[in-house]
């Protein structure tokens, strides 16, 4: 009874504070999503206020009279029957064509982007930053630069979410996926798991820190100096012994990697593909399905010899070999 | 509707042979084939089922109560949530109007005997109840917590009890291809002289459209759960990343039937409401044709929009707009429904029996599930949306708000003509009100939280958020009592209720032309049909 009583005083005092309707909109597309978001809550009011004082009216206006009475037929209406689906079908095609070149600009990182790496494990994030700073739960990013995050998962399906930003983008073990945003307002934001991973998927949350781009500098020099994420990749590359395969001139049984990244191969099975990311991964786990064309299937496979996060130390590593390369050729 | 004429009114009610007194004992009814009969086993089997699922979700309503959970550890709590979502969609919203419903009408409205195959028809049914020990055999042996969308490759790997469940979905699939099959051959061939395509009650169209997802759709969860079963016990690596699988392979198969699965549930509630809005507005339906071909027009685009399930796994910008467009294309034929049920109110004859509340109930209702699915068919605003309490509130307005709405108007609708006895109508009425505004307070609040960002399936959440989970909440208490009144009376009403003329409703359609309770044979004689649907202008039906 007590419980009950302190549970509605509780109540109440949360009850008079202003109630939230809108989240903090504290990214670049933040105020499209929500422009959008307006429209069509306003067109649903619309609607759903059309139809319920319709209905009203008429409920009131032809409510039956007498037990017996028999209303006439109402004409068919061709006219109003292709009105009410082509109008509809109009205000449809408008929003799809609104809400998809949104997306498509949305989906789009700039060229520019800075960075950062995340891999979901249950139940916490791991952040690092291109320049070796680690983080779990807490995401530190500058204010008005595009972060790309590149995401992989340990374990299950995540999915990162930053409500603040109106960003969101499942974390899928075996693959990599990605997302950007512009954070335009300092300040501190929840971090959500969105994709439900077990026990504790309800605390799998965290903090995004935007700061300002001289704060951010500050903080990332700060703490604890760390070694780079290619560097930390050199390392592991020649512990593995990669390099005594995959020599720099391209003498070792296989292939060089110098400026190997970005660019299309033409493997064994006849396929092109464009080395990313996602294909530097499988080749390290899975070598025997990527194999190029003119090299012999010899490489084995890293599973489970690697986590994730070294697996994303490697690919550091392969892709600063890749601008060694153009920049020894541009000179 | 029909020439037949039935002398109804000559033999009092209790002396009448009728199918609920020709035979007696357990027996009778287990071993029974009269497609009515078997309607009430799944009446009383799946109102079972809606109240065990139902206990399940004012359970997670009071836990959520406090943002650091009131009541429950957050394992049990996703084993609440899964519970619930597996029991209500395959054990509750997918049999529930075709089965109950569909099974006690689809003969009698197109005047045949039964169905076309009776012991397939009782065979679906124990099907369904072998299914359902299977997963309530999962919920006694420490339940499952994977959410009710098993997704991989967390499926795979949770300790608790997934092939149980898995098994019970599996099984009880192939109770609705059975249902479906036999609805599709009954309604093609054993439809009553004269009684052509068009002159079907809308009903049966909306079934008709239903049975052809049951049958198309189906085998797909078949197999893959089936898959899932195997992944989990052989380790194949179909879905499993760690193995070799792939796990978006899972979603696109799950999506593959279980987005047509959303029209399983809403497309016959929307039969039923093409029959309570010409009843009890005394109009023939505004644009048959129109309502007709909507509903095939829903259950065609409706597999081909599973996709926007997956806007934020990662496919690709062009799979992503391709779905988009086709989500955007599916509302249109539901919009053309709500347009037509309201212009068939215009110059009516319109009466607020219980029934008619309910339907008023359901346009309202599914008015904002269909348009705040908008929000979801639209990229953009879908990636913020997508995985929060947004998706929760528009599938509950759509399932709960639509196709329970929808039953219960039904169920009041018939209920004169299954059991023989009228229910207090002004019970039923105050139900209908309680449900109604229960409802909008437990969902709309839901809404806001999934625009503000509140993920779904959160056992703990942050204190913010507090104010709408409380109001949620306290929506989910009315909704709760909203639903015990009708069990209540209408179980009153079985034995104490009133006797029921044959048409307490004065409404147009075969199944009212016999007496109520109908015989074990339905019709004395086949009734040849000489009039369209809903032709009330032209006759003089009267209550009695």
């Amino acid at each position: 009874m007590i419980g009950l009583v302190k549970f509605g005083s509780d109540f109440l005092s949360l009850m008079v504070q202003a109630p939230q309707l809108r989240p903090e909109a504290a990214s670049s597309i933040a105020e499209g999503v929500d422009h959008l978001y307006f429209v069509l809550t306003f067109i649903t009011l619309f609607f759903t206020i059309a139809i319920f004082s319709t209905i009203f009216f008429f409920m009131v206006k032809y409510r039956r009279r007498a037990e017996n009475e028999v209303p006439a037929d109402t004409e068919e209406n061709l006219p109003l029957e292709l009105a009410w689906t082509i109008i509809p079908t109009l205000i449809c095609a408008g929003l799809f064509l609104w809400a998809s070149s949104l997306y498509f600009e949305n989906s789009r990182p700039p060229s520019a982007s800075t960075e950062i790496f995340v891999i979901g494990k249950q139940w916490m994030w791991h952040i690092q930053h291109p320049e070796g700073v680690r983080e779990i739960n807490e995401l530190h990013v500058p204010e008005g630069v595009p972060v790309k995050l590149t995401m992989t998962s340990e374990d299950v399906i995540h999915d990162f979410y930053i409500p603040a930003f109106r960003v969101k983008k499942d974390v899928i073990p075996g693959r990599y996926s990605s997302l950007w945003f512009q954070a335009t307002k300092v300040g501190t934001y929840h971090l959500f798991c969105a994709q439900y991973c077990g026990a504790d998927h309800a605390e799998m949350l965290g903090w995004v820190y935007v700061m300002s781009p001289a704060d951010y500098e500050t903080w990332l020099s700060s703490g604890t100096p760390s070694e780079t994420m290619e560097k930390t990749g050199e390392k592991i590359f020649n512990k593995l012994g990669c390099s005594s395969c995959h020599q720099p001139d391209g003498t070792g049984r296989g292939p060089s990697l110098a400026g190997v990244y970005g660019k299309e191969e033409d493997l064994k099975s006849g396929e092109k593909r464009l080395v990313d990311e996602a294909f530097i991964r499988q080749a390290i786990i899975n070598p025997n399905s990527v194999v190029l064309k003119n090299y012999p299937p010899i490489m084995p496979t890293f599973r489970g010899q690697i986590n994730e996060e070294q697996v994303l130390q490697l690919i550091a590593y392969v892709k600063s070999l890749a601008s060694e390369e153009r920049n020894s050729n541009g000179k | 509707m029909s020439t037949a004429t039935l002398d109804v009114h000559e033999v009092p009610t209790g002396s009448r042979v009728n199918y609920l007194n020709a035979q007696y004992g357990v027996k009778s009814w287990l071993l029974t084939t009269d497609h009515k009969r078997i309607a009430l086993l799944y009446l009383f089997s799946i109102t079972l089922m809606f109240f065990v699922g139902g206990t399940f979700a004012v359970l997670m309503r009071l836990h959520l109560i406090e943002p650091q959970g009131a009541l429950v550890q957050p394992e049990t709590y996703n084993k609440l949530f899964t519970m619930h979502g597996v029991i209500m969609v395959f054990f509750f919203l997918v049999p529930s109007i075709p089965a109950t419903l569909g099974n006690f009408l689809v003969p009698m409205m197109i005047g045949a005997r039964d169905l076309a195959f009776p012991k397939l028809n009782l065979l679906s049914w124990y099907i369904y109840i072998i299914g359902a020990i299977f997963t309530l055999y999962a919920v006694i042996s420490g339940g499952v917590d994977t959410g009710w969308t098993f997704y991989t490759p967390y499926s795979t790997l949770t300790h608790t009890s997934v092939i149980p469940t898995a098994l019970g979905v599996f099984i009880t699939g192939f109770s609705s291809i059975l249902t479906g099959l036999n609805f599709v051959v009954t309604i093609h061939k054993m439809r009553a002289p004269g009684l052509t395509w068009f002159r079907l009650p809308l009903f049966i169209w909306a079934i008709y459209a239903t049975s052809i997802i049951f049958i198309l759709g189906t085998p797909v969860i078949a197999i893959t759960l089936f898959l899932l079963g195997l992944e989990r016990l052989l380790h194949i690596g179909i879905f499993d990343p760690a193995i070799g699988g792939d796990p978006i392979l899972f979603q696109h198969l799950f999506w593959f039937y279980s987005h047509p699965a959303v029209y399983i549930m809403i497309l016959p509630g929307m039969g039923v409401m093409s029959e309570l809005i010409t009843c009890f507005s005394r109009k023939r339906i505004f644009g048959y044709s129109f309502v007709a071909f909507s509903s095939l027009a829903i259950a065609f685009i409706s597999f081909l929009v599973w996709g926007h399930h997956m806007f934020v796994t990662g496919q690709s910008i062009y799979a992503g707009l391709t779905f988009s467009v086709l989500s955007f294309m599916v509302a249109i034929p539901s919009a053309v429904k709500v347009f037509n049920w309201t212009a068939t109110l215009y110059k009516g004859s319109i009466s607020y029996d219980a029934p008619m509340l309910y339907a008023l109930g359901f346009i309202g209702l599914f008015t904002m599930g269909g348009l705040t699915g908008l929000f979801l068919a639209s990229l953009a605003t879908d990636v913020h949306l997508n995985g929060t309490y947004f998706i929760v509130a528009h599938f509950h307005y759509i399932m709960v708000g639509g196709a329970v709405m929808a039953y219960l108007g039904g169920i009041h609708f018939w209920w004169p003509k299954i059991t023989g006895r009228l229910y207090p109508d002004g019970w039923a009425r105050f139900a209908a009100l309680v449900i109604f505004v229960g409802f909008n307070l437990t969902f709309f609040p839901q809404f806001m939280l999934g625009y503000l960002g509140m993920p779904r399936r959160y056992a703990v959440y942050p204190s913010e958020f507090q104010v709408l989970n409380v109001m949620s909440s306290a929506g989910a208490s009315i909704l709760g009592i909203g639903y015990l009144i009708p069990l209540i009376y209408l179980t009153w009403s079985m034995r104490y209720g009133p006797t029921a003329g044959p048409n307490p409703w004065g409404a147009k359609g075969l199944e009212w032309t016999t007496p109520s309770p109908p015989p074990t044979e339905n019709f004395e004689e086949i009734p040849v049909v000489t009039e369209d649907a809903y032709d009330y202008a032209h006759s003089t039906v009267t209550r009695g």
